[in-house]
């Protein structure tokens, strides 16, 4: 699921159409969270990913007139080369994942059933140890929201 | 058969490979950065593949770490993209050329 709406992401014509399967890749990836036991990147994935980046996406296909571009080809010039590219990576990666695949012996038990689950584990860590990073990542996030804003406006 | 950490790694590096087909040939600027949000889903499948496979949250927050920077980056780019159809009236990545000669 997540690969076959990833794929139809990059080849749809129509942009609408490309952000729909996006979603579709995306809560295909969430899907994989849970199983992974990161209940709590599965619900953040669904509320900013496919809430938040997705509506985002939506309205700028509306705001910008896609009908011009949609009539045109949609592949550059140089599209043997990238796909040369990518199959030559991605054979370079599969075989070094091939070599090393006895490195990855099944995984070991869910994360410390005992302290209360993967959300408190994921708290207490990120407001620990992690509590530069956390407070960066806002300043971060305030940045791209002034940026986008200057950005978009017609004069400053 | 069960599932293990590898199996994650391949669906990764497929999400990967894909994601860079779409940066490298599509035309339409919207669709490269939905391109972009694919690799960065494609890294935070792997980090959180290897937080399960050693029993650790790190990788979960590096996670969302890397899930700030792509609303982040999302933002940022289409403000950009917004600003750039404004001035220049088109949306396909091969027609703006100002920097080439």
């Amino acid at each position: 699921m997540t690969l076959a709406g990833a794929v139809l992401t990059i080849t749809r014509r129509n942009a609408v159409h490309s952000a729909i399967w996006l979603i579709v890749s995306l809560l295909g990836v969430a899907g994989l969270y849970l199983l992974l036991h990161a209940e709590f990147l599965f619900a953040t994935q669904i509320m900013l990913y496919i809430g938040g980046i997705m509506v985002l996406f939506l309205f700028v296909i509306m705001l910008v007139n896609l009908d011009e571009a949609a009539k045109q080809s949609q592949f550059n010039k140089q599209w043997p080369l990238a796909l040369a590219c990518a199959i030559a990576v991605g054979a370079e990666i599969l075989f070094i994942l091939a070599k090393g695949s006895k490195a990855f012996p099944l995984p070991a038990p869910a994360i410390n059933p005992e302290t209360g689950g993967n959300t408190e584990a994921i708290a207490v860590s990120l407001f620990s140890d992690y509590l530069l990073p956390f407070e960066l990542a806002s300043i971060l996030l305030l940045v791209a929201i002034v940026g986008s804003v200057v950005m978009a406006k017609k004069r400053i | 058969m069960q599932i293990g950490t590898g199996h994650y790694l391949v669906l990764s590096t497929a999400l990967l490979l894909i994601g860079t087909l779409g940066v490298l040939t599509r035309r339409n600027v919207v669709i490269i950065l939905m391109s972009i949000e694919l690799i960065l889903n494609a890294v935070n499948l792997n980090l959180i593949a290897f937080s399960r496979h050693y029993g650790h949250v790190t990788g979960q927050i590096f996670a969302i770490f890397v899930i700030t920077a792509a609303v982040a980056e999302a933002a940022v780019g289409l403000g950009i993209l917004i600003a750039l159809f404004r001035n220049k009236g088109t949306v396909l990545a091969d027609e703006i050329d100002l920097l080439k000669w």
